[in-house]
């Protein structure tokens, strides 16, 4: 008496969703750290880490991705990624004399660039946020996901017939 | 006339193209792949709209030598919180989806209208 | 039947409208002078007053970081509500 469950795809598929899933976690890691200089940030960083999921339940089944799945570690990525943004924001109001929310506290000016603090971001709030950004999305898309696939899933009787390989999706 | 502002014509028929696939098509996944379509036409109008000629990406850091001529960087601002709405409303319509296939058994439209569940 | 006629007259309609709202617009890769007042002014001061060379972003998180909040919280609003629809709750009936 099992329930319909997705499929795992062939052994090619298996062995290259192995190798190409952990590079997209680290590109997109990659792509969020390097916002405030190159093209990305925190919106798109954190679109691509969330594929990673997406990859692993095509290619491996459901059966395997739900024994290590822990839907609590994305819980605490989005909570903790809201909270930093909102954080770093309200700090600006009681920082300096202008005292504004989403005032850039921790900027070093062009001048005095690399003397004063030289691990410190130039950039100020800007690449903080960016980082926290990064993480809720993740997190966020990565819930979305889980959800929708664990409420498709009917709850239906299925003989076992076949072997537990070769086939697309649901059968 | 056309051939001046050819770019804005082509998301033009682009939007065309899903108005007309949310409007004619009986098939529920259809109509929701139609309503997306028009959405990412209206994103890349936008994006469309602040091109300059002969600028480069707004990026200070990775320009060459002397160069003053920038593509304008709002509009890809503003895209960014759209794609992400667009996103959102995707995820909502592709949920009743499928709790209205649960609960009719069909995902016609016209025998949606006629059960009346 | 009557409903397909109507929806491709009212397709036809907006597709006209549409054409000729996008004929009269700025010429492509030209824009206009009263357009671009705000772009320059974040152009001209955005490796000035923060040393963030990336113009888009900080604009998104700088310039006008309130944007950001609210797009935000329609991210959080559409995992919420497909969390609601999506509950194995008993109903008593």
């Amino acid at each position: 008496m099992k329930k319909k469950s997705m499929r795992p795809l062939s052994v090619i598929a298996r062995t290259a969703c192995g190798m190409y899933s952990w590079f997209m976690l680290a590109f997109g890691a990659y792509v969020i750290v390097h916002g405030d200089v190159t093209p990305g940030g925190g919106f798109q960083g954190g679109s691509i880490c969330a594929t990673f999921l997406a990859l692993m339940l095509i290619a491996q089944g459901s059966d395997y991705v739900e024994g290590w799945l822990n839907e609590n570690f994305y819980k605490v990525c989005l909570f903790l990624g809201l909270f930093m943004f909102i954080g770093f924001g309200l700090m600006g109001m009681g920082w300096a004399f202008d005292g504004t929310m989403m005032f850039n506290w921790a900027a070093v000016a062009h001048d005095q660039l690399a003397v004063v603090k030289p691990w410190w971001p130039p950039s100020g709030t800007v690449a903080l946020m960016d980082i926290a950004v990064g993480i809720e999305v993740a997190g966020g898309l990565s819930l979305i996901l889980i959800t929708m696939f664990r409420a498709v899933r009917l709850n239906q009787v299925v003989e076992d017939g076949l072997g537990k390989e070769t086939g697309h999706d649901q059968r | 006339m056309i051939s001046a502002n050819l770019p804005y014509f082509v998301f033009a028929v682009l939007f065309l193209i899903g108005l007309l696939g949310a409007l004619l098509e009986t098939n529920l996944i259809k109509i929701g792949i139609a309503i997306d379509v028009m959405e990412s036409a209206a994103n890349m109008f936008i994006i469309v709209l602040g091109y300059r000629n002969g600028g480069y990406i707004p990026v200070k850091f990775l320009m060459p030598e002397g160069v003053t001529n920038f593509v304008l960087p709002t509009p890809q601002a503003l895209t960014l919180t759209a794609i992400v709405i667009a996103l959102a409303t995707s995820a909502l319509m592709l949920s009743l989806i499928v709790m209205l296939y649960r609960h009719y058994g069909t995902l016609d439209v016209r025998e949606i209208r006629r059960l009346r569940g | 039947m009557k409903c397909k006629t109507l929806f491709i007259i009212a397709a036809i309609v907006v597709g006209g409208a549409l054409m000729g709202a996008v004929s009269s617009l700025h010429p492509f890769g030209v824009p206009t002078a009263e357009g671009t007042a705000v772009d320059e002014h974040y152009l001209n001061r955005a490796g000035v007053d923060i040393s963030c060379e990336n113009v888009v972003t900080s604009i998104v998180f700088d310039y006008r970081g309130f944007d950001t909040i609210g797009e935000s919280s329609v991210l959080f609003t559409a995992l919420l509500s497909v969390m609601m629809l999506f509950r194995k709750g008993g109903r008593k009936e």
